[in-house]
């Protein structure tokens, strides 16, 4: 049947391509004789009235918050027990307390109990991992700093799983739930943490809760989708057939679920730990304790090689806190049953392990030694630094001019174009060219969606700099997708090369952009082209993790069959890996466009101007919060609209498959 | 079975033998044992906990340290120095959790804000510095062309300024938004033939600064003084039509230079009515930019710590600081 379909499916593919084609010929055609006309632009410092409303609302919510009853028992309840919970984290393994001038456990407590942790949820590998990882970070010169880093972390992670995983099941099993919570979850990940930063200290009070809460604001999404994702992916029929059997809904999820849909679950874990990690630095900025604030300091001063250093710790307890996750996993899918003698063995080793555990414990409890990391002369901050900066002076002094040309060449050749298409087109003609291309690639719905967005977009008063931003994107995760496609492939079809790139790319995403963003900046100057690189930097790694596992996903008979007929090199992968990875290409697109817009506002910082200016506007002057938060939400409407196009199109590809 | 309870056993021999080891075995100074320094220095009534905001400049973090450091060290307080931005700082006025801002630009509308409507924060005078903002060139620039440094020539330059982000006019890059500006309404009113591109922040300035110094580009900018980076470079500033008094006061109709700001301390109220000798110290709190530029390079250039830059400046100036202190502290 499949075979029957082919062929008019292939007619629909290639008429839509022409009607797609068609439009933007159109667009072209139109926008000689329009552009400049009802472009909808405002200027820097001007205001409309939603945003004058809005900052109005601020100064009121503000005002009253010592009165109204929900600051009073509600706000003041939260932060009271999230409070509780990091300090009590912090007294464990960073800040002096119980009257003690040091946390309970000091440095060889924390390396012994997570090292040890790592064996018995993992395995051998990600133990010594973990060990050196931590001596590590100590040697770095930055053991405090990490810790207080770790325990912010690990609160706001604890509470986004104690949330999110029992709402991520219940979206798995309800269709309803997950359609409501869907645009919430976007909203929580698209918009620009520099919006509610400010506000949240005036319901959350200055300290660690507000930073734990703005933490968990953009991390508690991925735990929630990639759960519900996994309790779906449990096939009907495994389900249907232990309800015949007569289980309760409640024997269904505990029995059959959450067990089959493990592995799935601990990856949204794994997820939701690296969007946490990215919340260090710009936590900084409300007094969140540890390596962010090393971060922020050291570029006041642009001193690029603490910055580094302190990036470097972050993105070491990534990969740590990745790596465990991942052998987690793998561990609690693994079917292989130990031999009665095997497990014997483990469960001696495991109780040695235990013993030398609580052993570190109690010398690092007692003694000053265990306790506060030594400063040695072995200490490897110092060369780090030093390396760092040099790297990064010989790049500004040799590279700018090289550099500089190719900037302004891709401005005015790439950026120029597509922004002048976008924002100097009237505003019904954009409207009208998204509008046809979402029905023609996506379907009535998507149309819809997009309909209301535009509304919306053009309801913030920031419709100028919204398609600024949009072209800035659109030509970023082209970018994306080419860089994603040539290393998925790569990666995909060489385990050698996944194990040498892949801790570059983890290093690439949770590195804090504000480390690599001053080099960049004397490389490319202050400019649309330096903010479209930062862009790239951060999300090409999530296209390429994707499309790699989808050419590693195509089953390996096909590619054999493939070879043996003589299939080339290169005609393997345009003609059979490729194709088959559809799916995984589209979905890469989506993340890349997503992954591109959160960078929106680190671009505003370094000359992209538009809406991530606005954001970064709005945080800095009160006068301008009501556009600020008007520009967040126009970064939200751009993804989602973005987002349901995507889906939609790929939705349709998979079905045209 | 018989296998397991053995094993068990001896899991836990090695537990017990293993935390003999850790309690018995090795020596070394033990936590909080000993040693404990009392608590010296200074002298005076005890002054309680400061919550100062410190925000995200090195000028700020200049003052910060200097305050922090007499107010330890000569009068006994506690000083909780907070990580803030400027927005957040004046909030914490309101909700009680900042007691002290130490270097303040003006802010209009947090004053009326918090000061005015709110009355949770007052006004403890000027810090002594002075605040310049202005447009500024590099070094190279202003020895080869200096007639730049009147904007009556600057169009004249227009061409030498264009970058990919100006189109067809010469780039006047402005940086943090914190700041007020007022340069695209100068640019217009000015009849200047450049365009007000958005850096977005001190670290784009700065970066482009010294670009522009080693490449010998053409390079204007919104920057301010006091600036540590001026220990670095200095900058050349370019005039605009002087400032007269309420020259700026249509913002669209602005064709006149910035005014000259007096930075100043603001403290929640209730701090700063508390009597505490903490409280004191900041109302009497005042020096000059160069002695804030001098701990600012210490801490910038010469990457000293907050603690040992405050100290250095503090033993060289000791009659500043005794006039600071209530008579008789010292």
């Amino acid at each position: 049947m499949a075979t029957l379909a082919q062929p008019r499916l292939r007619e629909w593919a290639v008429s839509t391509r022409t009607a797609v084609v068609a439009v933007l010929v159109a667009w072209l055609v139109l926008w000689v004789p329009l552009r400049g006309v009802n472009t909808l632009t405002l200027a820097s410092s001007d205001l409309t009235p939603l945003h004058s409303w809005l900052n109005d609302l601020n100064t009121a919510v503000n005002a009253s918050r010592n009165t109204n009853p929900i600051f009073l028992y509600v706000f003041n309840e939260i932060r009271l027990a999230i409070d509780t919970l990091v300090t009590l984290i912090q007294g464990l393994i960073s800040q002096p307390a119980f009257g003690r001038p040091a946390p309970l456990l000091g440095w060889l407590g924390v390396v012994a109990v997570s090292g040890f942790a790592a064996w018995v949820f993992g395995n051998i590998k990600v133990a010594l991992l973990t060990i050196v990882g931590l001596l590590f970070i100590g040697l770095q010169g930055l053991w405090q700093e990490g810790m207080d880093t770790l325990a912010l972390t690990l609160a706001a992670v604890l509470v986004c799983l104690l949330i999110g995983i029992p709402l991520g099941v219940w979206a798995g099993v309800s269709d309803r739930v997950n359609r409501a919570i869907t645009p919430v979850l976007d909203f929580m990940q698209t918009m620009p943490t520099f919006v509610y930063l400010a506000p949240l200290t005036l319901f959350f009070l200055i300290g660690p809760a507000s930073a734990t809460i703005a933490t968990l604001i953009y991390a508690m999404p991925p735990v929630v989708r990639i759960t519900a994702h996994g309790i779906r992916a449990v096939p009907r029929t495994t389900v249907e057939a232990t309800e015949s059997m007569g289980s309760t809904r409640w024997q269904t999820l505990t029995k059959v679920l959450l067990p089959m849909s493990r592995r799935t679950i601990v990856l949204g874990v794994n997820q939701t730990i690296m969007a946490a990690l990215s919340m260090v630095t710009i936590a900084a900025l409300i007094d969140a304790p540890g390596l962010g604030k090393t971060v922020i300091k050291a570029l006041e001063t642009l001193d690029v090689g603490t910055a580094f250093n302190a990036g470097l710790a972050i993105v070491v307890i990534a990969i740590v806190l990745d790596r465990v996750t991942t052998a987690a996993a793998a561990r609690a899918e693994s079917t292989h049953a130990p031999s009665p003698r095997e497990h014997r063995r483990r469960q001696v080793l495991l109780g040695a392990g235990a013993a030398v555990t609580v052993a570190c414990v109690v010398l690092s409890y007692r003694y000053v030694w265990a306790s506060t990391f030594p400063t040695t002369d072995f200490g490897v901050g110092g060369p780090i630094s030093r390396f760092a900066d040099a790297l990064t002076t010989w790049a500004q002094t040799n590279l700018s001019v090289i550099t500089a040309g190719f900037k302004d060449g891709f401005s005015r050749v790439v950026l120029d174009s597509v922004e002048a298409l976008l924002v100097q087109s009237p505003w019904w003609l954009v409207c009208a060219v998204v509008l046809a291309l979402a029905a023609l690639l996506g379907g009535a719905r998507a149309a819809i969606t997009a309909a209301i967005c535009l509304a919306l977009l053009i309801g913030t008063g920031l419709w100028a700099d919204a398609m600024a931003t949009l072209a800035a994107t659109l030509v970023a995760t082209a970018i994306v997708m080419v860089l994603g496609v040539v290393g998925g492939v790569w990666m995909g079809r060489s385990a050698g090369a996944d194990r040498t790139i892949r801790p570059v790319l983890d290093a690439a995403q949770v590195m804090p952009a504000f480390v690599y963003l001053v080099p960049f900046l004397a490389l490319f100057a202050a400019s649309r082209f330096t903010a479209v690189v930062a862009a790239v930097v951060f999300a090409a790694p999530v296209a390429m993790k994707i499309i790699a596992d989808g050419i590693r996903g195509v089953p390996a008979v096909t590619v054999e069959a493939a070879t043996a007929s003589g299939s080339s090199t290169r005609q393997l992968i345009t003609k059979v890996q490729l194709p088959m990875a559809r799916s995984a290409l589209t979905l890469a697109t989506n993340q890349g466009l997503i992954y591109v817009l959160s960078m929106v506002v680190v671009g505003g910082l370094v000359g992209a101007g538009a809406l991530g200016f606005d954001v970064v506007a709005g945080f800095s002057q009160g006068s301008l919060f009501g556009k600020g938060l008007a520009a967040g939400v126009a970064i939200v409407l751009l993804g989602i609209m973005l987002d349901r196009i995507t889906q939609a199109a790929a939705r349709r590809a998979r079905g045209a498959r | 079975m018989a296998d397991t309870v053995r094993t068990w056993r001896r899991v836990q021999v090695a537990l017990v033998a293993a935390a003999a080891l850790a309690l018995t075995g090795c020596g070394g100074a033990t936590v909080g044992g000993g040693g404990g320094g009392g608590s010296g220095g200074g002298s005076g009534a005890p002054c309680g906990t400061v919550n100062l905001a410190v925000n995200p400049w090195v000028g700020y973090e200049a003052d910060a340290a200097v305050y922090e450091y007499v107010a330890k060290n000569k009068l006994n307080c506690t000083v909780t120095k907070k990580d803030l931005k400027e927005q957040v700082s004046w909030a914490g006025f309101g909700t009680g959790e900042v007691d002290l801002i130490l270097e303040n630009w003006g802010h209009p509308d947090l004053t009326k804000q918090y000061i005015t409507d709110q009355k949770t924060a007052v006004d403890l005078g000027p810090t002594g510095n002075k605040g310049i903002i202005g447009w500024y060139v590099p070094p190279w620039l202003a020895q080869a062309h200096p007639d730049i440094l009147d904007w009556k020539n600057l169009n004249n330059y227009a061409d030498q300024f264009k970058t990919s982000e100006s189109g067809d006019k010469g780039q006047l890059l402005d940086g943090d938004p914190s700041y007020v500006t007022n340069d695209n309404a100068l640019v217009t009113n000015l009849g200047l033939n450049f365009k007000v591109v958005q850096g977005g922040s001190e670290t784009a300035l700065i970066q482009s600064f010294r670009q522009a110094e080693a490449q010998k580009q053409f390079f204007i900018a919104y920057f301010y003084e006091p600036q540590w980076f001026f220990e670095e470079m200095k900058l050349a500033r370019v005039s605009l039509p002087p400032y007269t008094e309420g020259c700026d006061a249509d913002p669209a109709k602005v064709a006149c230079d910035y005014p000259p700001y007096d930075l100043n301390k603001i403290a929640s109220a209730k701090f700063a009515g508390s009597g505490s000798p903490a409280a004191e110290l900041a109302k009497k709190f005042q020096w000059t930019n160069d002695d804030q530029n001098s701990v600012a390079r210490s801490i910038a250039v010469d990457k000293l710590s907050d603690e040992e830059a405050a100290k250095k400046w503090v033993e060289a100036n000791q009659d500043k600081v005794n006039a600071w202190l209530p008579a008789g502290t010292s």
